[in-house]
């Protein structure tokens, strides 16, 4: 019989940029805000998973929060890195091992796309030298042959992305707390055909914390404490489509979202259509529109209807991405993911 | 390779014949799926192919902005360029660099063909890589 497990305490550092922090500091930032508001002490928490993209190693936290002598596993996920580590943290308490532990991650990017070396992605040097290797041309790619099947227009992108700004108004957290207009969105300088600047999210920084119990532990804490149903994680299956691909299986198949969802779901026994509100992955506008149907929630397509009629908006029948999403929020690698999590306890 | 084109950016990438060049892939023995770039000629799993010259575009994009160095190995000058993915006959979809066609000429479906790409390098070498251009005689 595997253990429930709760979330007992969030804590976050604002996302955007913050001259004179580094990231592992925006972490600590966290991890205390975390501790604090469940009234935990560090000497508490048995064990820790957490990891930056950019922003170094997060088991030297210890240094600063305390040499309690815990496990503290370091996780290096690229974008999936916080999602990673709560999913670390997560078997770790259903298996029984402990029953209070840590997940934490944060970032601190440099300005500007990414610089990603070939082989650190076990590719050939011709590939990036040649100016193919940018994440912004696999995510236009993705969407413009999405919308190329299945009828989406630049309209509806420019509908989600002014969705994510408004949302964002509303978060403490956000770096970009300023509305932005459809017509905006759609004339800002392009990027990458069919994405505009407004469509992306921008590299920042900021950190997330969560603590996280087994139902006995979060029992004896008295503590408010959200139940985590499932976490699952999962790579691409062949067929699928994802970044810094040099060629693509003929045989098209589904992809990694897809199958992780379709396990959370399982291990949940829930639905799509159980779903109340849903934070998704969204460095940029198109990955929000097909993670909306990958996940389950709508066909191929019915994107375009669901975001005509604010289905997704904040008062929508199905609000998705409630602070904005990483548009206003930033991308911060190393904590997207589980930011979701945190996102959906204070919305 | 013939004398009139430069050196390839890289080993065990094109080949190249009076009909042009092709790209070099690898088939899996075991289940038949064809892989690119081609795997190392010593891995026995692997069968040697050579890729149709010709498909469809699949999706593209254009890169609007100049990539950074490292890995980008392109002129300080920077040029937007279009960049898509083709469907090879019967094998593979291959991204690559668009070349010869106006961005707003880009469509997916349409005929294309690889071509060579002189590529120039930042410190002046110029090395032969590969693109995609419209192949107009299947079009009519």
């Amino acid at each position: 019989m595997s253990e429930d497990v709760f979330i007992v305490g969030a804590g976050i550092h604002p996302f955007g940029r913050t001259p004179g922090l580094s990231g592992l500091q925006q972490g600590v930032f966290a991890v205390r805000q975390a501790l604090e508001r469940a009234g935990l002490e560090w000497r508490d928490v048995q064990f820790a998973f957490g990891g930056s993209d950019a922003a170094g190693n997060a088991d030297t936290m210890v240094s600063e929060l305390g040499l309690t002598g815990i496990p503290f596993i370091n996780v290096a996920n690229g974008c999936a890195t916080g999602g990673s580590a709560m999913f670390g943290a997560y078997s770790t308490i259903k298996s029984g091992e402990f029953d209070l532990g840590l997940a934490v991650g944060f970032d601190k990017h440099p300005r500007g796309s990414f610089s990603p070396l070939p082989a650190d992605w076990g590719l050939p040097a011709w590939y990036g030298e040649t100016g193919l290797m940018l994440t912004t041309q696999f995510f236009a790619m993705k969407i413009q042959r999405y919308m190329s099947l299945h009828g989406i227009t630049p309209h509806t992108l420019g509908a989600v992305a002014e969705k994510a700004f408004a949302n964002g108004v509303l978060a403490d957290h956000a770096w970009r707390r300023e509305a932005v207009d459809i017509d905006t969105v759609l004339q800002s300088q392009m990027v990458s055909d069919p994405l505009t600047k407004f469509m992306f999210c921008s590299p920042g920084e900021g950190a997330v914390a969560l603590l996280l119990a087994s139902g006995r532990k979060a029992r004896e804490l008295g503590l408010p404490a959200v139940r985590l149903r499932a976490a699952a994680v999962r790579t691409r299956p062949t067929g699928s489509f994802e970044v810094f691909s040099p060629a693509l299986d003929l045989d098209r198949g589904g992809s990694p979202t897809g199958l992780a969802s379709q396990a959370a779901y399982e291990m949940a026994g829930v639905g799509p259509e159980d779903i109340d509100i849903a934070q998704l992955q969204d460095t940029e506008v198109g990955a929000e529109i097909m993670h909306m149907a990958e996940n389950g929630f709508c066909a191929d397509g019915e994107q375009t209807a669901w975001i005509a009629e604010g289905r997704t908006r904040i008062d929508g029948t199905l609000p998705v991405n409630t602070d904005g999403g990483c548009l206003p929020a930033a991308s911060r690698s190393g904590l997207r993911g589980f930011a979701r999590s945190m996102r959906i306890m204070s919305s | 390779m013939p004398d009139t084109l430069p050196v390839p950016i890289a080993d065990d990438l094109v080949c190249s014949d009076s009909g042009g060049i092709a790209l070099l892939a690898s088939r899996e023995r075991a289940t038949g799926r064809i892989c690119f770039p081609a795997r190392p000629e010593s891995d026995a799993r692997y069968d040697r192919v050579v890729l149709p010259r010709t498909g469809r575009l699949w999706s593209w994009t254009v890169q609007r902005f100049r990539p950074k160095s490292p890995p980008y190995a392109g002129p300080d000058a920077f040029e937007p360029y279009a960049v898509g993915y083709v469907e090879l006959d019967g094998a593979l979809i291959v991204e690559g660099r668009l070349v010869d066609a106006a961005f707003d000429d880009l469509e997916i479906g349409m005929a294309m063909r690889i071509v060579p790409l002189p590529f120039l390098l930042a410190d002046g070498s110029l090395r032969t890589s590969f693109g995609f251009a419209p192949d107009r005689g299947a079009d009519i």
